[in-house]
């Protein structure tokens, strides 16, 4: 279907080519070094620069001027190569005069929003599930037109700097509410939402000896989820909070759902997971982006 | 007379001394790093009345927090007794305040059924703690022989305080109705006692003179324990949440004198403010992150003692869930421990008595905090997801010490794992925290279509 439909190369606007025509963009798009390197993650990348083309947003993006955000140094206790990371993005932003600045990087988010303040640079930092949310809610995207996620299940695995960090439990969900899908919460969810494992600079190195991985625990609570499989879900050490209602309808090895996230780590974490359970044939994961713009069609 | 003197004089010492244990604690808290406190302050007393008066966070869990309520509210009601037993023990008075009338008999009824809940509520507690398999979160390393012990004492105190009020009402009762006239109040439990009680007008007035003695002498003695005892939250509540921060949870602190040399390194002229000096004027010497319990900041030593070993924290963080060493109650019970042997410490000191066969946590040094108490190992297994913080009633906040030990062994040791010194160089040479080049940051972009619409 995708092959019919016209298509055209997007070349993607740089923060310095505005400057030179003395303009600035609506915003920038901080893409992170998850976005610009994980080759899972540039696809994400690339599903919402086609969004952001496709309702003309007049956006930028810093290309080789960006650098670590400093929040894996920052959360594994090394301040001084933070403050060096946030004081040289702060002279690019403030260089260019940097207003507005959305990302799909829940931790580029947190630490640009609520950390920067202290070191000088203060922005508007809004994280692309508010911005999606934005779009939908204003009528610029419709999510139509595209593939149809109708009746399909879909969980939110909810990333702790987004979540308990940022207080953003809506914006995600109202995104996939708008797919029409079958959304089905998990028992740890929102607040009380359990980690992938990966925050806190865990993403660069081995977990301490344990019984388990933090994403395969994870992993098991979505698929349980994704299944309706209550006696999975109470096998389950760390469930007992009697939070956020009962477990979905069963749907036994149910093909085509979805775990949805809104974060790289996230996204490694919990593919990882599916595999380490060797269910990636009927379970995928998606960033909230991808599954906007494949529902929109943007594909190419 | 003679009672009213030697009850003045218990109840004088039985303050004075728990005047004498708060001025240590505070001592102890003031060890601590100064910290700036931001924020209104209506919004501070918002969240205290919410959080700590309102219980707010308590009832995430529906059981333990109805089972809780019960004895939160008894102990509020319960103390308004308490200033009628400390007017009547001085002054010589019966039953001071019956002057309220219709009041008063709400008063002492509402007083008794709470009692009994309290009874009921306490016995619960002592349930879901000393069965064969108790709570989980009720268990852990950290649950060492005297931290049981004191939450049991906690509650055999509770059941005795509540049985001698219960002795002395049902006594009084008795007597009243013995001599024929109407006592003051109403007393829904004590006059389903009083059939149990002698008819002796001796035997009774002992009884209600005995009761009232314990139920005074045991809440001024239970006052003085609170100060060695977790159930010093009971007080510590109120300031923690007061304290705590209203920023986001994500952001953590800013190291400033860090954020000076920063600037004094990428611009020459920043003048870098002079360092603090202590009160010879030498400069302090300051080290960055915290190794022992006073390179913390005065609010993780407030957390400490506000902290009442519930394990809420513990029982939904990521790491301890998936069988890693790292609790986070462990860290805020450490810290107390910690700074109670370098510093003052109250009435009751064994923080070091534990059952060496469950102690699971084995560390190498002595005389600090971090590889005295709290192992590295513990705090590389933190992934910073906030869960602890967002599950604590009282708003402690582990994650904010584990952060500031991190940085102790980043910044004075480097002693951080070799994969996370990897990920630093590759962050310092790359600009990113993977070993890629930063010529190729923006390759994402190549043979980019979006479908024409």
């Amino acid at each position: 279907m995708a092959e019919q439909v016209a298509k055209r190369q997007v070349s993607v606007p740089l923060m310095a080519d505005f400057a030179a025509r003395n303009e600035q963009p609506e915003v920038l798009f901080w893409v992170g070094c998850a976005g610009a390197f994980d080759d899972r993650y540039k696809r994400v990348t690339r599903a919402f620069v086609r969004i952001l083309e496709h309702v003309g947003v007049k956006y930028a993006v810093l290309g080789m001027e960006e650098t670590c955000t400093g929040d894996p140094a920052k959360r594994a206790g090394n301040e001084f190569l933070f403050q060096m990371q946030a004081m040289q993005n702060i002279t690019t932003f403030d260089g260019y005069g940097i207003k507005t600045i959305v990302t799909a990087c829940p931790h580029c988010f947190n630490t640009i929003k609520n950390e920067y303040p202290a070191l000088g640079g203060n922005y508007e930092v809004i994280h692309h599930s508010t911005f999606l949310q934005q779009l939908i809610n204003s009528g610029r995207v419709k999510v139509q037109g595209g593939e149809s996620y109708k009746g399909r299940r879909i969980t939110f695995h909810d990333s702790c700097y987004l979540g308990r960090a940022n207080d953003i439990y809506e914006a995600p969900r109202e995104v996939l509410a708008a797919l029409d899908a079958d959304l089905v919460e998990m028992k740890r969810s929102k607040a009380n939402g359990l980690c992938c494992g990966a925050g806190g600079a865990q993403m660069w190195k081995e977990p301490e000896p344990g019984k388990k991985d933090i994403n395969v625990e994870r992993t098991e609570e979505a698929l349980a989820t994704l299944d309706g499989n209550a006696a999975a879900l109470d096998a389950l050490y760390g469930v007992e909070s009697g939070n956020a209602g009962t477990t979905p309808a069963p749907k036994a090895n149910a093909q085509g759902s979805i775990i949805a996230v809104g974060c790289p780590f996230c996204m490694t974490m919990m593919s990882d997971g599916v595999k380490n359970k060797e269910r990636e044939s009927s379970v995928q994961v998606f960033d909230l982006a991808e599954l906007v713009a494949s529902a929109e069609g943007l594909n190419a | 007379m003679i009672q009213q003197i030697l009850f003045f004089l218990v109840a004088a010492a039985g303050i004075g001394l728990f005047a004498w244990q708060v001025r240590k604690i505070r001592a102890n808290i003031l060890k601590g790093k100064d910290r700036a406190m931001g924020g209104p302050v209506s919004e501070r007393i918002n969240k205290t009345l919410l959080v700590a008066l309102g219980q707010q966070k308590m009832f995430k869990r529906i059981t333990p927090a109805l089972l809780h309520m019960v004895v939160y509210v008894g102990f509020l009601v319960i103390n308004v007794e308490v200033i009628e037993i400390l007017i009547d023990g001085i002054f010589g008075t019966h039953r001071v305040l019956s002057f309220l009338g219709p009041v008063y008999d709400a008063l002492m009824a509402v007083n008794e059924v709470l009692g009994a809940l309290v009874i009921v509520a306490v016995a619960a507690f002592w349930w879901r703690r000393n069965r064969t398999q108790p709570v989980r979160r009720l268990t852990g390393v950290e649950m060492r022989a005297w931290p049981r012990l004191d939450a049991n004492i906690i509650l055999y105190i509770e059941v005795a305080l509540m049985l001698a009020l219960f002795t002395f009402n049902t006594a009084d009762l008795k007597l009243h109705q013995q001599e024929g006239v109407e006592l003051p109040g109403a007393f829904p439990i004590s006059s389903l006692l009083v059939g149990l009680f002698p008819d002796s007008v001796t035997a009774l007035h002992m009884l209600e003179r005995i009761g009232w003695w314990i139920h005074i002498t045991g809440i001024l003695a239970f006052l003085n324990y609170l100060p060695s005892s977790k159930h010093f939250h009971i007080i510590m509540a109120f300031p923690n949440v007061y304290y705590s921060r209203l920023v986001p949870q994500g952001q953590f602190s800013n190291v400033d004198s860090i954020t000076h040399e920063v600037k004094a390194m990428m611009d020459p002229s920043y003048q870098v403010p002079p360092a603090p000096v202590d009160a010879d004027g030498q400069p302090v010497v300051q080290r960055f992150g915290a190794k022992d319990a006073d390179d913390l900041s005065w609010l993780n030593l407030l957390n400490a003692y506000s902290c009442t070993e519930c394990g809420r924290c513990t029982s939904v963080c990521p790491a301890n869930l998936t069988g890693k060493l790292l609790s986070p109650r462990k860290i805020i019970m450490d810290t107390r421990d910690r700074i109670e042997e370098k510093y003052e410490s109250p009435l009751i000191f064994q923080p070091n008595k534990y059952d060496p066969e469950t102690e699971r946590v084995k560390v190498d040094e002595e005389g600090s905090l971090v590889r005295g108490k709290v192992t590295p190992e513990e705090l590389w297994a933190c992934t910073t997801c906030n869960a602890c913080v967002e599950a604590c009633p009282v708003n402690i906040n582990p994650l904010d010490s584990i952060i500031e030990m991190r940085r102790y062994l980043v910044l004075e040791e480097s002693a951080a794992p070799n994969s996370l010194n990897v990920m630093f160089s590759n962050i310092e040479n790359n600009g990113a925290p993977w070993a890629f080049s930063p010529s190729d940051r923006f390759n994402w972009a190549d043979e980019l279509y979006v479908a024409e619409k």
